[in-house]
């Protein structure tokens, strides 16, 4: 009985982990996705630059953390807006097939790029000090880094929960999500909002890239290997909303480590029967709006 | 489209049925790839290998144009049906069953049933539910060889196949001289049928579904039997194509059914030039010798330039190598 019940409590310590990761990537793709109705498979390789750039930053320039997780992310942002600038911009609110293209062009070319810059290997994430080892918590032993990405997955969900529900531009994101027309003619500047949000979204990605290096390797191949989850996580949680990821990367994250736990022979093969059988039921996700 | 007639008067409405009637009929430049194809069999000598291979993969793109280019079905998870066909002679191939047309047979019934069977799920939704349904489908089979990996060799791929000679007589020789006549051939029937497909009306109502679904719902078409149906048809040439390549390389891996696979495809095709039928006979051809010189100096550089090229062609240059001749074509007309 105390068995079953310490395996439990590690499955969900270690899915919360892994959701919280999960959620950081995954929401800024939902919000973009529900701003404008872009499709953008590349969300992944920001999330690989930040979890690059956070590793070799500590690795090679000696750099602490919290310095380098904040440099991390200004390159990302930073990289996300030239981008929007340069190439998203001009695809907004046009052709489906031609913004999948586009994207799978710059997947392909991280992957090339993420190859000749840090070579094919990927890179793995030495926490700080502080952050190693275990901590005691009633009587039961969690991985220190682990429940330190639960900690601030937990902050940044609240933060970000607040800023939309609480402040004008998260009034002013809802208002967009739900009716873009209606928000411009209101006089909100909807192409403004559409850059914040991206760089925002980007610079969450890179926060769980870099955070996340412990569960989704930083390598080249990145932005193909977990697209999937991201999509899935997207898909499932409905497009344009916040809360909806989060259940999404809750129900992905803990049946995903429960099952590789339980049943390692069968692999991600689950995961991928739940989202089918959930979208068959559903199929604008769990919380998505219906049309 | 310079056989376009306003309809009114009797006689214009038989210039109508005329135009109609002419649009499907063979015109000669179609014959330029297979004069082309026949011509480089007694050319480029040494490439018969990789002219199977192109060959194969023009069918490939061949079917995913049917779903992207004419149903506007926006697909990521194409290679699921290239695998299921690729594993299914591969299998067949290394357990004694070793006649290679019957394969054929088998592999596309296989990918048809599988592109059926998740058509019906996937087809429901569109956008990106869609794109990443079609992307689960194809991650769930690619996880499916990787752990039963007793059938299908898991991740170290499908080896021991054994293809006989087709009709007993033309052995699979380490050239590819018969790949190369094979694949060739069985392009030929694969682009008969698409195109074929693409002139009916069938194909017709295909394009109304993806220029306005909502229209074609409201003059009564049965939207959602005719996409599961094209969808059917494209799984089993994709599966015909698998197939080929299996038994052309007689190795089967995991790769077969994975994303990069499609996203190739996907670009391939867009090269050449989306919807237009003839788009996977430029793009493939162009993209595989390409990648065939370029990797050779620099594998790594390969994804890296391929990728600013997507990109390139989607931002400046629309519609492939057919639409940037096209649009010029159109200009010189005007003039």
């Amino acid at each position: 009985m105390s068995e079953t019940l310490s395996i439990t409590i590690s499955i969900l310590f270690h899915g919360l982990a892994m959701a919280m990761v999960l959620y950081l990537i995954s929401v800024g793709l939902s919000v973009t996705m529900g701003l404008m109705g872009f499709v953008n498979l590349a969300h992944g390789a920001f999330a690989m630059a930040g979890g690059y750039a956070l590793v070799l930053l500590m690795k090679q320039q000696n750099w602490p953390f919290g310095l380098a997780l904040i440099a991390a992310i200004v390159i990302c942002v930073v990289l996300s807006l030239i981008l929007e600038r340069l190439l998203y911009r001009r695809l907004y609110g046009g052709d489906e097939l031609d913004q999948v293209l586009m994207t799978m062009g710059l997947i392909f070319a991280s992957v090339g790029a993420a190859t000749w810059l840090f070579g094919p290997v990927s890179q793995s994430l030495e926490p700080p000090a502080v952050l190693r080892g275990q901590i005691n918590f009633m009587g039961r032993d969690f991985p220190t880094y682990r429940s330190f990405l639960i900690l601030c997955g937990a902050l940044l969900v609240t933060a970000l929960w607040l800023g939309l529900e609480r402040t004008r531009f998260g009034a002013q994101i809802r208002a967009s999500v739900d009716n873009l027309r209606m928000a411009q003619t209101l006089g909100i500047n909807t192409s403004r909002l559409f850059t914040i949000a991206f760089g925002l979204g980007s610079g969450l990605a890179a926060l769980g890239g870099g955070l996340g290096a412990d569960f989704l390797n930083v390598g080249p191949n990145y932005a193909l290997e977990y697209l999937v989850y991201f999509l899935i996580v997207v898909a499932v949680g409905g497009l344009g909303s916040i809360r909806g990821p989060f259940v999404a990367a809750l129900i992905v994250g803990v049946s995903d480590t429960a099952f590789k736990y339980l049943a390692p022979q069968y692999g991600a093969f689950f995961i991928y029967a739940i989202t089918m059988a959930i979208l068959l039921w559903r199929p604008r996700g769990l919380f998505g709006q219906s049309a | 489209m310079t056989d376009s007639v306003s309809p009114g008067s009797p006689v214009d409405r038989k210039a109508v049925i005329d135009a109609f009637a002419r649009r499907h009929r063979f015109k000669w430049y179609e014959a330029l790839p297979w004069v082309l194809a026949a011509g480089c069999y007694f050319i480029f000598d040494g490439y018969h290998a990789l002219g199977a291979q192109i060959f194969a993969t023009i069918l490939f793109a061949l079917s995913l144009d049917l779903l992207i280019g004419f149903a506007g079905i926006v697909t990521l998870g194409h290679a699921a049906f290239f695998g299921v066909g690729a594993y299914a002679a591969g299998i067949m191939a290394a357990n004694g069953w070793q006649e290679p047309l019957s394969q054929l047979v088998v592999a596309a019934a296989a990918a048809s049933v599988v592109g059926f069977a998740s058509g019906m799920i996937v087809l429901r939704t569109a956008g990106l539910t869609l794109l990443m349904q079609t992307l689960v489908v194809a991650a769930l089979l690619q996880e499916l060889a990787n752990k039963w990996s007793s059938v299908t060799g898991g991740s170290d791929g499908l080896l021991g196949m054994k293809i006989d000679p087709i009709f007993g007589v033309f052995r699979f020789d380490l050239f590819g001289h018969t790949a190369y006549v094979y694949c060739l051939l069985v392009l030929f029937i694969g682009w008969l049928i698409a195109r074929n497909i693409v002139y009916s009306p069938f194909g017709r109502s295909l394009t109304g579904i993806r220029e306005n679904t909502n229209r074609m719902h409201a003059i009564g078409a049965p939207v959602d039997q005719r996409k599961i149906v094209i969808y059917t048809i494209s799984a089993a040439l994709a599966g015909l194509s698998g197939a080929l390549i299996a038994q052309t390389t007689a190795l089967v891996g995991l790769n077969t059914l994975a994303l990069s696979k499609s996203g190739e495809l996907i670009i391939m095709l867009v090269i050449g030039g989306v919807g237009q039928l003839y788009g996977a006979f430029i793009g493939v051809p162009l993209y595989m010798i390409a990648q065939d010189r370029f990797s050779q100096i620099d594998p790594i550089f390969w994804y890296f330039w391929i990728g600013l090229f997507m990109i390139f062609v989607v931002v400046f240059a629309r519609g492939g190598v057919l639409g940037v001749c096209g649009r010029f074509l159109d200009r010189w007309r005007s003039r």
